[in-house]
């Protein structure tokens, strides 16, 4: 029935970030020649379903928390993404669109996941200020920040949405009413009996319900701010903050400039394909057997199917089993398939203030409405999506209520938003022999998008181990070896190199990763008196550079505390000149980095620099910036220049767990950014603030303060004490602010400050006499043969090859 | 050089085996094709030097006993047969090498 040609599948155009643009890219896989994901919003497509952790508090998520996939995901497909990008015109005959600014994109197939935008009722006045809807990042940063501020604030619409924001509200101890025009809560979801469980739990949280109030419009402040609301009826609500949640409109605009057949949203078939043969429809746009979903198990649903059309595939929608989880901490809720019909059970308790029921039409299972205690949710949702036989529909609720994870069949969806079965789950556990829910959610992708079913794949894989409990962090994951058992190997056999390790217990020689880690380990503990390999490097610490995007390197030589001279600026101009070195640049760490390099000419660059490297590729100490302090800046009360020159000079050439970035600034104004660095010094009236842990790079966090002391001596001897403990205690890989996070300061207090202080220093002096403060001299005696270059270019042949004819 | 390849299988000397570390990769180039060689616990290996990823170069890369991670964005290749290991994916081309008198040779079909 298809006339979709297979061989044309080759360019696909998706309109719309979403999570339904990002799960048609999830499943195109390798099958689309060519993948152009076009973003109206000027994000990568994040989790809309958690958008209310924006909101969250005491510390709201940021949207980098909520992405869907990281951005070398998509570069790693070769997705061509558009952020901020808007199709304004498609043309399915000649396969060209054309976006906001003109540009024209080709496609073979183009996919509408143009989702949809919130419904906003023409009420008097509601374009006034603090009034919101909640569909974007954008809404709930303009939330936050009238939050701050509001007494008293009103959610329109009792719906799942209304119900979120409010908690979300509440949470931020802004007084909150909801205001409904039904006579009950969430009623495309429940019933009369549960709706009236519902509204007393929200009262509970603080969310005041107000329900048969029609709002007839806003009323305006005299300085443009809504001051309250008007009901029918005349009465009123004083409220300075109005989030409108009363439903949503698929967006068909697009759609519609195209002539595409629509009812509510764009309607298609059972391929998701739309009265076009090449345009597809996919999530809260698409309108199926007369159906619209505004929830995302369907559209990943919908997904799958339409990359199966596109790749000529062809397979079947059948519709989806509309549910609903209330994600509001304190009420449990759970709502699946219809809430009501002539056949029905449920178990009401008082006491726990708990209703579960079952909704039976023809036999079979239909719906299911869980509140309060939601056990067996999984269990009752397989049963409707297969519509089960249901002899006894008491007996099956209580079933559920007893069930474990165990219970489930293999075929049950575990992850309603990846479409990950028990069975898959299972399967990958044993046969994979998974150890931890990190683990399971990165093979299995159960898990991976809303969160909602972690707890169940947690309790999977606990049945699967037994009870035992999870694994820990393994530094060789092939072997399942973790730092402390392989560091227990190295000591116990005196090992001093990797390949050592390597013949002892296999690290290192299946997949080669942990290689790194294992080298690092064992000149820590020897005091960096290993026998070094190569082999067990990355490529950056074989040749002291960093390896770029196109195989080439970069060279940042040292300039401690971000000091240096004209002689070193005009020795690093004459390289650049000489060397045609393509991009010269100031690195965020204070110094200067020369790009685009070749392998082979780092030794006569160094060379001519006359500069010892900065181990700007490494997993070691980096930099320590510092700001001018009291030499020169009116406000100083520390010497940070001088204190963060000899402090880069302490610490240099030492290999770290994971990279060591320092700052030394001269005053609280903290120039320097001394707060969010690894280790961070702060000159204060009478003495130096020392901070470990910070970070301002994909996690921002400030550092804690471990502890004030009077003199710049003391403090450079608490930074290096810290360092040692460090280098001896984090995972490799881990972060200063990642390790303080797992054991806390008071932890790192008591090593640093306490008695073993002096050991700590004393084990930080013999590695660092030992460490090679200069890997660059490497250019006068190479570690390895051709550690720079290649093999012979001049290859030669060796006579006539048997039986050839030449 | 490239008259060099066209024969059907022509052994090539492309230099020295001890310029070749243990468990390390260095390239060589063909004519068009650039190879990279492996030294491993038992033996050599040769495979294309590009990633089919994005090109980046294997030799390089992170050597275990019979794989090369590639040093970009680390897909893990097969030493042996060349196949991707990681995840289903494009894998790499595998070619003949050998240890004679002190030199490795190529074995290259056109
Ligand atoms: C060159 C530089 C950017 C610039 O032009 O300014 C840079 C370049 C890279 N950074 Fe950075 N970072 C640079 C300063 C920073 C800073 C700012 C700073 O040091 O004050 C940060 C935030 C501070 C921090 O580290 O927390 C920073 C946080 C990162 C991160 C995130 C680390 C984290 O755990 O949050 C990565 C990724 C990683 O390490 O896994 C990263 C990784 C990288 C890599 C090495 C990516 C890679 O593996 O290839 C980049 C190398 C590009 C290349 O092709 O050479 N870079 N990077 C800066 C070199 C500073 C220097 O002089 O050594
Ligand atoms: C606060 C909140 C909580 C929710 N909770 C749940 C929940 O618990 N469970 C659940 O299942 N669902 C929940 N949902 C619903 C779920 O988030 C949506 O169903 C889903 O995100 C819709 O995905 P979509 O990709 O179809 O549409 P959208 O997310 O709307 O994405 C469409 C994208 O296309 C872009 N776009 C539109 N037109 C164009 C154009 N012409 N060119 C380029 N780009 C364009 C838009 O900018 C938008 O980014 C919730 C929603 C919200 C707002
Ligand atoms: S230099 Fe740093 S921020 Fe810039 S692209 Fe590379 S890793 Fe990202
Ligand atoms: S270039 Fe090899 S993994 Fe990307």
């Amino acid at each position: 029935m298809s006339c979709i040609d297979p061989e044309r599948t080759a360019r696909v155009l998706v309109i719309g970030g979403g999570i339904a643009g990002q799960a048609v890219c999830e499943h195109l896989g390798g099958r689309a020649r060519q993948i152009t994901l076009v973003c109206g919003e000027p994000h990568l497509p994040y989790d809309r379903v958690n958008l209310g952790r924006l909101l969250s508090q005491p510390s709201p998520a940021v949207l980098g928390d909520l992405l869907l996939r990281p951005q070398t995901w998509y570069a790693d497909r070769g997705i061509d993404v558009r952020l901020g990008t808007w199709i304004e015109q498609l043309d399915p005959d000649g396969g060209t669109a054309t976006t906001h600014t003109g540009e024209q994109l080709g496609f073979d197939y183009a996919v509408l996941c143009t989702g949809s935008v919130p419904l906003v009722p023409p009420l008097g006045n509601v374009d006034a200020a603090g009034v919101h809807v909640f569909r974007d990042p954008a809404d709930c940063e303009q939330i936050l920040e009238d939050a701050a501020r509001a007494r008293h604030a009103a959610v329109i619409g009792g719906g799942l949405l209304g119900l979120e924001a409010a908690f979300a509200l509440a949470s931020m101890s802004v007084p909150t009413t909801v205001v409904h025009l039904m006579d009950r809560l969430m009623e495309r979801q429940l019933d009369a009996a549960g709706a009236a469980l519902l509204a007393p739990a929200m009262e509970e949280l603080g969310v005041e319900v107000l329900l048969e109030h029609r709002t007839d419009g806003l009323i305006p402040g005299p300085d443009g701010r809504v001051r309250g609301l008007k009901f029918a009826g005349g009465t009123r609500l004083d409220c300075d903050l109005v989030v409108i949640a009363v439903g949503i409109r698929p967006n068909i605009e697009l759609a519609r400039r195209i002539g595409l057949s629509i009812k509510r949203g764009v309607v298609v078939d059972d391929r998701l394909v739309t009265s076009r043969e090449n345009v597809l429809a996919v999530g809260e746009c698409a309108e199926h057997r007369g159906v619209v979903h505004g929830i995302v198990a369907p559209i990943r649903e919908q997904a799958a199917i339409a990359a199966r059309t596109i790749a000529g595939d062809p397979a079947c929608y059948e519709g989806s089993t509309p549910s609903a989880k209330l994600k509001v901490m304190g009420v449990e809720l759970f709502a699946a398939g219809e809430p009501e019909s002539e056949h029905a059970v449920a178990v009401r308790n008082a006491e726990t203030g708990s209703y579960r029921k079952l909704i039976v039409r023809d036999g079979r299972a239909a719906g299911t409405i869980l509140l309060g205690d939601t056990r067996g949710s999984d269990l009752l949702l397989d049963a409707i999506r297969r519509a089960a036989a249901v002899e006894d529909p008491l007996q099956l609720l209580a079933e559920a209520s007893q069930s474990s994870a165990g219970d489930l069949p293999d075929a049950a969806r575990v992850c309603n938003c990846n479409g990950v079965c028990k069975g898959a789950i299972v399967d990958a556990i044993r046969t994979g022999g998974l150890g931890s829910t990190q683990e399971v959610v990165a093979v299995t992708r159960a898990g991976a998008g809303c969160g909602s079913c972690k707890p169940l794949v947690a309790e999977l894989l606990s049945i699967e181990r037994a009870g035992a409990s999870e694994e820990p962090a393994y530094l060789c994951p092939c072997r399942k070896l973790t730092r402390e058992q392989l560091a227990g190997v190295v000591r116990a056999h005196d090992l001093d190199s990797v390949s050592a390790i390597g013949a002892e217990c296999g690290a290192g020689r299946e997949c080669g990763a942990c290689k790194p880690g294992l080298a690092y380990l064992v000149s820590e503990i020897r005091g960096n008196r290993h026998r070094e390999e190569r082999h067990a490097r990355f490529i950056n610490d074989r040749v002291h550079a960093n390896i770029q995007n196109d195989g080439t390197f970069s060279v940042v030589p040292r300039m401690r505390g971000g000091v240096t001279s004209a002689d070193e600026l005009r020795r690093i101009a004459d390289v650049v000149d000489k060397y045609e070195i393509p991009m010269v640049k100031v690195t965020g760490g204070q110094r200067i980095d020369l790009l685009g390099v070749r392998k082979e000419q780092l030794p006569a660059i160094w060379e001519e620099l006359g500069m010892s490297s900065g181990h700007a590729y490494a997993k070691a100490v980096r930099t320590v910036k510092t700001c001018v302090g009291t030499d020169f800046c009116r406000f100083g009360l520390g010497n940070s220049i001088q204190l963060g020159v000899e402090l880069e000079a302490a610490m240099e050439g030492l290999y770290t767990p994971h990279k060591v970035k320092s700052a030394v600034t001269g005053c609280p104004r903290n120039c320097a950014e001394a707060y969010v660095k690894d280790i961070g010094l702060v000159a204060v009236e009478g003495g130096w603030e020392v901070y470990v842990g910070g970070a301002a790079g994909s996690t921002v966090r400030k550092g804690d303060l471990l502890t004030v002391v009077s003199s710049a001596k003391a403090a450079k001897r608490v930074a290096l004490a810290f360092l040692q403990h460090y280098r001896e205690n984090a995972e490799y890989l881990e972060r200063t602010y990642g390790y303080l996070e797992r054991v806390g300061i008071e932890a790192v207090r008591e090593a640093v400050l306490g008695e073993g202080q002096a050991e700590l220093l004393e084990r930080y002096r013999i590695a660092k006499a030992a460490a090679d403060p200069d890997p660059w001299r490497e250019r006068h005696a190479p570690a390895t043969p051709k550690q720079f270059e290649e093999l012979d270019t001049e290859a030669m042949i060796i006579g006539p090859p048997v039986g050839a004819a030449r | 050089m490239s008259a060099l390849v066209a024969a059907s299988t022509t052994w090539l000397r492309v230099g020295r085996v001890d310029d070749v570390p243990y468990l390390e990769g260095r390239s060589v180039h063909i004519g068009e094709r650039r190879v990279a060689i492996f030294r491993l616990p038992d033996g050599w290996a040769a495979i294309d030097h590009a990633c089919p990823h994005k090109a980046g170069p294997l030799a390089d890369g992170m050597v275990a006993d019979q794989c090369v991670t590639c040093p970009l964005h680390g897909q893990r290749f097969s030493l042996l047969t060349g196949e991707r290991q990681d995840a289903d994916g494009v894998g790499v081309r595998t070619y003949e090498v050998r240890e004679r008198d002190g030199y490795l040779e190529l074995c290259l079909e056109a």
